[in-house]
């Protein structure tokens, strides 16, 4: 039975480099995956394109391209990844570049766009998620980006692009669009699609099924995470497939990682909705089958729903922050009088916020006071944040946390402040057929 | 017994809703966390930093248990105001349950 191996190369923007070269070198791919795009990264990309028409992509793409694209093209892996962002025109045209740089005349990127849909929500006003509606947000919406399928990715790879990059895409496509490409899967077999979009699931936060996000030491220990290799897909044409690393990279898979990656960022397993297809992951098994060797099988699929998820970002407030520490004895004690000068000063000053947190971090800053522990920590950081209308307001915040260095209770220390514009992201679901895909193709 | 002794965890989000798988470390460990993690005392688990509901969903194919909690990321990943946005370490508030 045919097989292809498909690696991925990052699980998320900021990720390292170097297990995706290792990849590319000793992974005996086919396909090389970056899966780049947080829910909030378009609309941060796109405010950077209204200032640039030529950015707007992925700030490490050409870093990434750099280390790759040559080792690539020498061992005939292909490459696809939504570091398009905001602008993959833009994205494809530096990569172009980039191959011709290196000398890898022929080389073809295609860019898919299509994705943005704010002319489309403009004109036709949605419901979003956050209870408010496009129209009730006005000119606070900054993009709207529906997560597509494999169609255009699989129409740019049989066009014969050696790089496909996308903008908003569904995560799992990505790794799916090369496997239909290759086993020809029909794009209405909803239990290929299943176990594709599977396949996909579990690679695409790369390291996070390898060992990653794992270690817990003495009782769940993983070795040299500071090598961490990056995971490869052995994927059969039947859809069953085995996930796997380079040999000797740091990093472990077995049943547990799998495991942990398959739930992740999944609500009810039976029904993972995606653009192509709705996967059921209730029904899978893994087995491990050898050192770093776990065969993944059970995955099927329900006919799609035809509406795609849809992100809108939109300039929603501004947060400003401040920290301080202090230790030693009583060092609680003088976190606790410090917030609550904070919070009389903010009431004092007239700092208008919407929404404010006092924590004491080591204290009570993530789960709240009732998990507690005995025993004082032998020192506090204190953090308060606010939301405001206003980025002047919002700077007022971490003045006050600051000002506690020569006003506030003994011996604070590392003060630190901040203020920015909060970007937030809500969702709507449209009909795909408001989504109209186009590839183009560009030839170093 | 607190549940870190016989399963591990991961968080996901989404918007304001936070997934939390619970893994058996051993097969035979799934019929107690069947048992005695209920979606009802995740809930009281999590009462202070959720708004609920709770839903939960059984794989025991892979002895999994998916608990899916809403309200639990202080209004959303992209504008809480919580030091942990993403609500990435709730899986070790879960670990903590005593069963």
């Amino acid at each position: 039975m045919k097989t292809i191996r498909v690696g991925s190369g990052a699980g998320y923007s900021g990720d390292r480099i170097e297990p995706a070269v290792e990849l590319a070198e000793k992974g005996g791919l086919d396909y090389l995956v970056f899966e780049c795009l947080a829910e909030r990264t378009i609309a941060l990309a796109q405010q950077v394109k209204i200032k640039d028409p030529d950015a707007g992509y992925d700030p490490l793409l050409a870093a990434r391209m750099r280390a790759v694209l040559a080792v690539c093209a020498k061992n005939k892996v292909k490459i696809v990844t939504n570091m398009g962002a905001a602008n993959p025109a833009a994205a494809a045209e530096a990569t172009r570049a980039i191959a011709g740089e290196l000398g890898l005349k022929g080389l073809k990127v295609a860019a898919v766009t299509g994705d943005d849909v704010f002319a489309f929500l403009h004109d036709h006003d949605v419901a979003l998620d956050n209870g408010k509606t496009i129209a009730a947000l006005g000119n606070s919406v900054i993009s709207a980006n529906a997560y597509i399928g494999v169609a255009p990715i699989v129409e740019a790879l049989k066009s014969g692009a050696d790089v496909v990059i996308t903008g908003r895409a569904a995560d799992p496509a990505i790794f799916m669009a090369p496997l239909i490409v290759e086993f020809g899967w029909a794009l209405d077999n909803w239990t290929m699609l299943g176990r594709g979009v599977l396949v996909g699931h579990l690679l695409e936060c790369a390291g996070q099924v390898t060992g990653g996000y794992f270690a817990d030491p003495g009782l769940k220990d993983v070795v040299d995470l500071a090598r961490l290799g990056f995971p490869i897909g052995e994927v059969s044409e039947d859809g069953e497939f085995v996930v796997t690393k380079v040999a000797g990279s740091g990093g472990t898979v077995t049943a547990r990682t799998v495991k942990e990656q398959l739930l992740y960022e999944i609500h009810d397993p039976k029904a993972y909705l995606q653009p192509d297809v709705i996967a059921d992951f209730s029904e899978v098994r893994v087995e491990e089958i050898g050192p770093d060797r776990v065969r993944v099988n059970g995955g099927k699929g329900a006919p799609k729903t035809g509406l795609l998820k849809t992100s809108v970002g939109y300039v929603d407030s501004y947060v400003g922050e401040g920290q301080i520490s202090y230790a030693g004895p009583n060092a609680i004690a003088r976190g606790r009088l410090a917030l609550e000068i904070v919070r009389e000063r903010l009431a004092l000053t007239g700092v208008r916020t919407t929404e404010t947190r006092f924590d004491l971090i080591g204290v009570d800053s993530l789960h709240g006071e009732a998990r507690t522990r005995d025993g004082d920590p032998y020192e506090v950081r204190l953090r308060v944040v606010g939301r405001t209308d206003s980025l002047a307001e919002a700077r007022r915040i971490g003045e006050e946390v600051e000002t506690l260095y020569t006003n506030g209770p003994a011996a604070g220390g590392g003060a630190w402040k901040s203020a920015r514009q909060v970007v937030a992201v809500a969702s709507a679901l449209i009909s795909e057929t408001a989504v109209r895909t186009a590839v183009t193709m560009v030839e170093a | 017994m607190r549940l870190r002794e016989i399963a591990h965890s991961r968080t996901g989000d989404k918007g304001n809703i936070s997934n939390i798988s619970v893994i058996a470390f051993e097969p035979k460990g799934y019929p107690l966390l069947i048992e005695r993690v209920t979606a009802e005392r995740v809930a009281a688990h999590f009462a202070a930093i959720a708004t609920g509901p709770v839903r939960r969903y059984e794989l025991p194919n892979v002895g999994a248990l998916n608990f899916v909690i809403e309200g639990a990321l202080g209004g959303g990943v992209t504008r809480a105001l919580t030091l942990d946005a993403h609500g990435k370490s709730l899986s070790s508030l879960m670990l903590d349950l005593e069963i």
